[in-house]
């Protein structure tokens, strides 16, 4: 029988030996690679945030709230974003008036009333796909349909026709939300309404859709978001480029991020302060704005819900 | 006191019951209209597709150009699929190489590393990434990435070219591959981890041999996902990209290219109002191939993600 003897028995390298931790070279350089790319994200985010901001601070110092009443211009100097803000304002109304309820009614279906058939589980595999459809695919929808088919309505190329396609294409995210927050409800509120006779209707109108609320908003607050964002399915229904003298619900139209991506490709014009670099980053101010007011307003209505359902 | 009990009896209000079916009805409606969207966009798409075949007369022979110089010219109806599905490979190679190490690094340290401090304070930060319109990241490119970085190091003929388009979608899409990894790494159980730990295992060796293998499918989701948004996205492709519509055959990165989507706004939004003709017309052709392209990517992702859902 052999002994095992532990030499210098203080205690003092055993603990050390049993103690000794992360000090490893491979663990030392995964902590520094992630902390790496994490760092790199960052670092990616804030340029472009300081860029966006560098370059509008021309225009946000030297013509102030001009830039935001003004007409689409020729001289980068003059040029306002009046159309822009006018088309963005009409296309989050749209999505407001049809997605929203058009969504919410979807998900309260798809949650509380449908049975859990094939077909069922069919439909929600489609919306889930829906929601990944390149977003200029919905626009050549909404060339057809909204531009073509409903010309009546929308008068072609109009506004209303681009609030109906992007309405359209935020329609999934907005079911697919909603449809999170009205499954996150606990069943004991619905058991408590039936036991008391209530139908299915009274259960979802009274305790359901109250209690899923903040969810479905954080949804629609992501939907509008995601709207005013988006510019191919605009060039699709034909947004214009240039000057436009006049806004109207029928005419032509341009939105925010019209502006945007016209204006950011023109050539920086010799002369004055503001280039159409600087007028294109002041529209992409005003866009990121009032984007990311809603995304952290999505954020904020999140954690209200999430604290409250784990309160509860 | 007895009596007889009808069924009648225990139906309740007819008049409620009969709004609860009402309702019902409306709720489903609203369902349906997600099917219908569906339904509208295939058969905007092949009617499209087949109208175009018919004005080039069936000849999927043209579509693959073996000319001396082959490219993708609409007007003078010369429609190269190689060049558009070439330039969308090239831009979705590079962006998947931004994306998937900046993706996969910050979803690792958010999910094992961080404290839950810095976790509360970089997570929003990563959604806000996620939140930034795509036209804005198309400007940061034009006005930063070519100028500033790819300009400096490569020195490129043109300054707009594939790899800063690549790059720019690829910033683009880190939100993605990094929020769908995080959620299948916080899915992987606790215990996993805890056993490992047990046996002694470092920190380094639990991450990279035990909780990234358990969430493999999780991540290769993320990464079709990832993929697909890159290939569908618009924007950044159309401003940085290069091409106005038509060019030659490139594979350089530092060629300016054209994608699929970029060949569809251009031919839809073109300085021609003709909205008719070849031209015009293989705007459908090239979304229905876009369409079956990123629907395919995203029916593979799904099922990697039902696949992590399932396991644990």
């Amino acid at each position: 029988m052999t002994t095992v003897e532990i030499a210098n028995t203080d205690g003092a390298d055993v603990r050390a030996a049993l103690t000794r931790r992360e000090r490893q070279p491979s663990s030392t350089v995964l902590t520094l690679v992630l902390l790496v790319t994490v760092a790199t994200t960052l670092l990616i985010l804030f340029i472009l945030l300081t860029q966006v901001v560098s370059r509008a601070w021309p225009v946000v110092t030297g013509r102030g709230t001009e830039f935001l009443t003004e007409t689409i211009g020729s001289e980068p100097s003059l040029a306002g974003i009046w159309p822009g803000l006018f088309g963005s304002f009409f296309i989050g109304l749209g999505v407001l008036l049809v997605s929203v309820p058009l969504g919410v009614a979807a998900a309260i279906y798809l949650e509380e009333y449908a049975p859990n058939s094939r077909v069922t589980r069919l439909v929600i595999v489609n919306i889930r796909n829906l929601a990944g459809v390149p977003a200029v695919i919905y626009g050549v929808l909404g060339l057809i349909i909204f531009v073509g088919w409903l010309r009546p309505v929308t008068n072609g190329g109009s506004v209303i026709a681009a609030s109906l396609t992007l309405a359209v294409l935020v329609l999934p995210v907005v079911i697919i939300t909603s449809m999170e927050a009205i499954r996150a409800v606990p069943m004991g509120l619905r058991d408590a309404g039936y036991g008391v006779g209530a139908s299915r209707w009274e259960v979802t109108r009274d305790h359901v859709i109250p209690y899923a609320m903040p969810g479905i908003l954080t949804g629609t607050v992501l939907a509008l978001a995601r709207a005013l964002g988006e510019a191919a399915p605009l060039i699709m229904v034909g947004a214009i480029t240039g000057l436009l003298p006049e806004t109207s619900l029928t005419g032509n139209f341009t939105a925010l991020p019209m502006l945007i991506y016209n204006w950011s490709g023109r050539p920086s014009t010799s002369g004055g302060d503001i280039g159409w670099s600087n007028a294109s980053a002041a529209a992409g101010l005003v866009l990121l704005v009032l984007v990311l007011a809603f995304n952290l307003l999505a954020i904020l209505l999140r954690n209200r819900f999430e604290s409250r359902r784990t309160g509860t | 006191m007895r009596g007889t009990l009808d069924v009648a009896d225990l139906r309740g209000d007819p008049r409620r019951r009969s709004r609860d079916k009402r309702m019902g009805g409306l709720l489903a409606g609203s369902a349906a209209v997600s099917v219908l969207v569906s339904v509208l966009i295939l058969f905007v798409l092949l009617r499209g597709a087949i109208d175009f075949m018919r004005s080039v007369d069936w000849d999927l022979g043209m579509l693959v150009d073996d000319g001396a110089t082959p490219g993708w010219f609409p007007r003078r109806e010369r429609f190269d699929l190689l060049t558009i599905v070439l330039g969308s490979l090239v831009m979705g190679v590079i962006a998947m190489l931004v994306a998937l190490p900046l993706g996969l690094g910050t979803a690792v340290y958010l999910s094992e590393y961080a404290p839950t401090r810095v976790r509360r304070v970089v997570k929003p930060i990563v959604e806000v990434l996620a939140g930034i319109p795509s036209v804005i990241v198309g400007y940061f490119a034009l006005n930063f990435i070519a100028p500033d970085v790819v300009d400096r190091l490569l020195n490129p003929v043109n300054s707009r070219n594939m790899l800063v388009a690549g790059l720019a979608i690829g910033i683009l899409v880190v939100p993605i591959m990094a929020s769908i990894t995080e959620d299948a790494l916080r899915a992987v159980p606790q215990s996993l981890r805890e056993a490992s730990f047990g046996i002694g295992a470092r920190k380094s060796t639990t991450t990279i041999r035990v909780v990234i293998p358990a969430a493999v499918s999780g991540i290769v989701a993320a990464f079709i996902i990832a993929t697909s948004r890159a290939i569908g996205e618009t924007m950044v492709a159309t401003m940085a990209g290069g091409r106005d519509g038509s060019g030659p055959r490139v594979l350089s990165p530092l060629d300016p290219g054209l994608t699929m989507t970029a060949a569809m706004t251009n031919a839809a939004g073109g300085t021609d109002q003709v909205k008719a003709g070849a031209p015009f017309q293989v705007l459908f052709f090239v979304g229905l191939l876009l369409f079956l392209v990123t629907l395919l990517l995203n029916l593979v992702g799904d099922r990697f993600v039902q696949r992590v859902r399932q396991k644990y």
